[in-house]
């Protein structure tokens, strides 16, 4: 099987970590996967805030860098539910105003993208990754994952069989925390007060770590988290997943490794 | 007496007034939280709840699509059946239709039935205007009414107040209106209900003219139905001599057995109980029972405008629930006002655009009020994607100013994003200087404080990540992929 990593223009730019992580872990479970260099962004921002005609290109660089994969995995469930459920509405438009009339097809022919944990779960098997992580952990399930996606219990299934994870709920979990792509800038008040509650749902826990399957929700919780000096650590879960006695998480996040 | 959504500012404006009114924060999140645990036990409940919204959705939509055969076959029951029909293609018709019919009566005053339409329309300030006074006898409508306030929620349009507001206003207000409070009002919810009723009887017992809207019209026998709980309703309905209903084109259902689903759906989503206490029905006039003068008025008001967008006609399935109000993140905090309209939340984002089109900086700022966090979809009991709407009305804003002759910054911002997604080397080409830039910063700190300029959106209450160094590609190009890496210090 050929499997592509789609990072994400994200964690490309900000969080290239994670996506080292990601190698890693899959390296670990036999998996290597290739990245192509023709990858940028699933197009999601431009859709999202309305600008059809110009996630025409960002489409078109998606099924042109992943055709002739036979999966695609990507640490986003966010990313992954806008190729799943976006690039259609796209490709109509790019057919519609003739910018890109063979995208349709294209994006028919794509091969599947799956999130990370799904990928896990679903094509490899697993639930016990064989990673070591001591330390009291709360998990939010973002909005897209959740609800756009469906990976249920698939993260926490992964989480629980981490060893030394320590994991605690998280009161009101199912809740957004506001971030919502320019919704944060656009609505930066609305979308303050909405991730103050998480942060403070976040605290109540004494979690140490706060993990998601998506930074850029955790960049808007973790933002806030930082502000308020609170200690609290966010991660992304392939980090977690990815980290061994041999070889544990690094201490602060960004750089790959 | 009452207010007006009229000259709204944009969400984000009326928002951050909203948020950070903590009284208002307190009673939305105890109100929202209390229905939304009610909704999810009673849903929890019907097994095949999934199935039931399928049908109830299916139900709408076969009624949509030949809305016009089923409002003909209404017109037709419903004029066998000794009614008066009124078409009415926007709000000004209505009213004057209405307005008429009190003025035949030569009335000063009509009971009203809590009705979504008649506030979307403004009945009762052009009733006012006439002379007419329109008494809303729906105990959180008779709140917002005496408070000359505005409706903030679907269901429950005095959610913004809690009981001791409520409280003041019945002993400031009633009594210039009709029946005083009495002197020893409490804040008990009872007490308050019991005040409420003894200031409603006499309007009542008095009116000879009532005025509603219907939760669904049934096609072939010529029957509106009025869901309710209070009782309110049922007296309206039936003590006066003249009824006057103004029924959306949307509300149409072809037949009798169609109301089974929505019937269903309805309460468990709106109230959270499994039935409403009251469910009236009524086919044109009963000769000795009953008013013996019924009116129907069908009202399209922008919905023929709805039905032609093919992804925002789903909308026009909506029954008025409210459960995507209970649910939403962002109306929870912010309440309805700010959105500026009698539809409020997340229907209300997709709504306003829907019937009155976009282009007004007001309703073209309602789409982008959502996280896109798909709480309301989940929710909607005829299975509205309101997410997808959402970014259908936003690529109609976007597109509404593609011929401006000056972009907006975020336009030329988004053309910039355009040309770097574009072509995989073009990016890494840019983020090898959003590097430079994370190795000047990274010496010194991890996180970005408060930033100048259009960052200040993000850094005014977050702070942000330095850009690392080295992006993900260019990590994987010197490594290859980690497999020749050689630890960095």
């Amino acid at each position: 099987m050929r499997v592509a990593l789609m990072v994400t223009c994200v964690n490309d730019a900000m969080f290239p970590g994670t996506g080292a992580a990601v190698v890693r872990l899959l390296r670990r479970l036999g998996v290597e996967v290739d990245f192509p260099q023709a990858q940028t962004c699933c197009g999601q921002p431009m859709v999202n805030t309305g600008y059809l005609d110009e996630a025409v290109p960002a489409v078109r660089s998606f099924v042109d860098a992943f055709s002739g994969y036979d999966a695609v995995v990507t640490p986003s469930g966010s990313c992954a539910g806008s190729a799943r459920h976006q690039h259609g509405l796209v490709a109509k438009r790019a057919a519609d105003n003739g910018s890109d009339p063979g995208l349709a097809r294209a994006v028919a022919e794509a091969p599947p993208t799956y999130e990370l944990t799904e990928f896990l779960v679903d094509v490899l098997g697993v639930t016990d990754v064989g990673a070591y992580f001591p330390h009291k952990v709360t998990y939010h399930p973002t909005c897209h994952s959740l609800r756009m996606l469906g990976v249920g219990d698939r993260p926490r299934r992964l989480l629980e069989s981490v060893r030394g994870l320590r994991l605690v709920e998280l009161p009101g979990a199912d809740q957004c925390c506001g971030f919502g792509g320019t919704f944060a800038l656009k609505n930066a008040d609305t979308s303050v007060a909405m991730g103050s509650d998480k942060v403070r749902h976040v605290r109540e826990t004494g979690a140490e770590v706060l993990v998601a399957g998506d930074n850029s929700c955790l960049m808007h919780i973790g933002g806030l988290l930082d502000r308020q000096r609170s200690g609290v650590r966010v991660m992304h879960l392939a980090e977690i997943l990815a980290a061994t006695e041999d070889e544990p998480a690094p201490a602060s996040r960004g750089a790959a490794r | 007496m009452s207010g007006t959504f009229v000259g709204m500012p944009k969400f984000p404006t009326a928002a951050r007034e909203a948020l950070a009114d903590t009284q208002l924060r307190h009673n939305l999140a105890h109100a929202t939280g209390t229905i939304r645990a009610k909704r999810a036990a009673v849903v929890g409940e019907v097994e095949n709840w999934e199935d039931v919204r399928l049908a109830g959705a299916a139900v709408k939509d076969r009624a949509l699509r030949s809305l016009e055969e089923n409002l003909v076959r209404l017109e037709e029951s419903l004029t066998a059946r000794g009614a008066i029909v009124h078409w009415a293609r926007d709000a000004a018709e209505a009213n004057a239709i209405v307005t008429a019919v009190a003025q035949r009566h030569a009335v000063d005053e009509v009971v009203k039935v809590k009705s979504m339409v008649t506030q979307e329309i403004g009945l009762n300030e052009a009733l006012a205007e006439a002379g007419i006074a329109a008494w809303e006898t729906d105990l959180a409508e008779l709140i917002v009414q005496l408070g000359g306030d505005l409706p903030s929620h679907i269901l429950v349009p005095a959610i913004h107040r809690n009981r001791a507001e409520v409280r003041e206003i019945f002993l400031r207000e009633m009594a210039g209106v009709g029946r005083p409070a009495p002197d020893d009002l409490t804040d008990e919810p009872a007490v308050l209900a019991g005040a409420a009723r003894e200031h409603l009887r006499e309007k009542f017992l008095r009116a000879k003219v009532a005025v509603s809207g219907a939760n669904f019209a049934v096609a072939d026998t010529g029957t509106l139905v009025v869901v309710e709980s209070e009782g309110n309703g049922r007296m309206c309905l039936t003590l006066p001599e003249v009824l006057v209903s103004v029924v959306g084109i949307e509300k149409v259902v072809p037949t009798w057995d169609e109301l089974d689903p929505l019937l269903r759906l309805l309460p468990r989503s709106s109230t959270g109980e499994r039935m409403n206490p009251y469910t009236s029905t009524w086919s044109g006039v009963t000769p000795g029972d009953g008013p013996q003068e019924v009116h129907v008025v069908l009202l399209d008001n922008g919905r023929t405008r709805a039905l032609a967008d093919e992804v925002g006609r789903q909308a026009l399935r909506c029954i008025r629930c409210s459960a995507c109000l209970n649910v939403c993140p962002v109306y929870e905090r912010t309440g309805g006002h700010s959105y500026g309209s009698v539809y409020p939340g997340p229907i209300g984002a997709i709504l306003n655009p829907l019937l009155k089109g976009t282009g007004d900086p007001q309703t073209d700022s309602l789409p982008y009020a959502s996280t896109l966090c798909g709480a309301c979809f989940e929710a909607c009991p005829v299975r509205i994607d309101i997410p997808e709407v959402l970014v259908h009305l936003r690529s109609k804003v976007v597109d509404g100013h593609r011929d401006d002759r000056l972009p907006k910054p975020e336009a030329a911002a988004f053309r910039g994003a355009a040309w770097a997604f574009g072509d995989g080397g073009r990016l890494g080409r840019l983020e090898r200087l959003s590097g430079l830039a994370g190795k000047v910063l990274g010496r010194r700190r991890t996180t970005l404080g408060r930033l100048p300029g259009p960052g200040a959106a993000w850094t005014d209450a977050r702070d942000m990540p330095v850009p690392p160094a080295e992006s993900f590609r260019a990590w994987w190009e010197r490594t290859d992929g980690g497999r020749k890496e050689t630890p960095r210090g």
